[in-house]
């Protein structure tokens, strides 16, 4: 399974799917956040593997 | 999926520019856009002074980061709202002040609590009947970046508005069809009254996902949170609705925007040239206001030094 984080929130989607298709299933729209792998971005056509914890930052922040 | 410049894997796929890049050649692409629209709107030169205006998120401080990487004389601006609710103002001026000092960057910090006794958020309290925490922040912030300009002799004051920004406020203009506002609404903002600073948006072509990727990759350690008083704020549900546009017809966002600007710039669209009303100085602070008397800025205070 791959751990998907934003904000407060935590899900587990499973492995083989890229980024984008993790995070419309989560129910967020993939131009509002980024994701990012062991601290680093990576694009929406990456295809995540069993073990990976992504966190999504959003898009939308300061003042 | 691979870095359309050199091959390597890339870090962002942009579908409206059908262009993906590298942790590499990305930075150097968002300089490359915002030198053309420094160039295009004709913003500032080599040799200007530049104040840019930041307060601690991604937008401002990369734009104080492409600014430095293109060569450019830029300080910093950072206003301190004292805004509690979650170490707000606190953790923007840390990531401010944190910025200026790893880039060797001058900052001037400007606090609102210490030189006018009250916070933001405690102004528009004490004045909720005429004001909103938001409206009052703008003033404020206007207010004080026009004063610092013009006394510490910047040519330019530089905002971090991105397209986002720009589309958001161009939605809620024309649903509202807010002709005033449409006609101000430009990437410059011209000198045009005596006493009032120039201000460019050089951002404005860029989509906010591009300038929070930028951070990320540059390592600019930024403010996440929004102003907990932006919290349910009409602008940022325009972005959401644009950005739904958007991932159904890539592109859009970016033609909206940009078409407004090319359709007024050819003349397609014409604004009635209505006399601005005369300014004066304020008696109080010097700055230009239509206002007999005292600007709307130094009225913010008038009473407080009974309450304080």
């Amino acid at each position: 399974m791959v751990k998907i984080i934003y904000r407060d929130k935590e899900w587990e989607v499973k492995a083989g799917m890229t980024v984008r298709d993790a995070i419309l299933k989560v129910g967020l729209n993939p131009l509002a956040v980024l994701a990012m792998r062991e601290g680093k971005l990576i694009h929406e056509n990456t295809i995540l593997r069993e073990g990976d914890v992504i966190t999504l930052v959003s898009v939308v922040s300061g003042g | 999926m691979r870095c359309r410049k050199c091959g390597r894997e890339a870090v962002i796929n942009m579908r409206q520019h059908k262009l993906a890049l590298c942790e590499t050649c990305f930075p150097l692409w968002v300089q490359e856009q915002v030198a053309e629209a420094i160039r295009r709107h004709r913003m500032f030169g080599p040799q200007d002074r530049i104040l840019v205006a930041v307060s601690g998120g991604k937008d401002s401080l990369s734009l104080w980061d492409v600014l430095l990487a293109l060569g450019y004389r830029a300080d910093g601006l950072y206003i301190d709202l004292g805004i509690a609710e979650g170490g707000y103002s606190r953790l923007s001026r840390e990531k401010a002040e944190a910025f200026a000092q790893a880039h060797g960057a001058a900052l001037r910090v400007e606090s609102v609590p210490e030189q006018y006794g009250e916070s933001v958020p405690q102004v528009a309290a004490r004045r909720h009947r005429q004001h909103k925490v938001c409206s009052v922040c703008g003033l404020v912030k206007r207010h004080i970046m026009n004063r610092v300009a013009r006394d510490g002799g910047y040519d330019v004051i530089a905002t971090g508005h991105n397209l986002d920004d720009e589309a958001a406020v161009l939605l809620g203009n024309v649903l509202q069809w807010s002709v005033g506002y449409l006609q101000r609404q430009a990437p410059v903002l011209p000198a045009d009254q005596p006493g009032l600073a120039r201000k460019v948006k050089p951002l404005c072509t860029l989509y906010e996902r591009e300038m929070a990727a930028y951070a990320l990759v540059r390592g600019i350690d930024y403010i996440y949170d929004e102003c907990p008083y932006a919290v349910g704020a009409k602008s940022l549900f325009y972005k959401e609705i644009l950005n739904q546009l958007e991932e159904r017809s890539p592109g859009v966002k970016r033609n909206f925007y940009m078409s407004f600007l090319r359709a007024r710039e050819r003349g397609e669209i014409a604004f009635r040239d209505e006399a601005r009303a005369a300014l004066q100085p304020c008696r109080q602070c010097g700055q230009p206001t239509s206002a007999e008397g005292l600007c709307a800025f130094c009225r913010l205070w008038v009473g407080a030094e009974e309450r304080a």
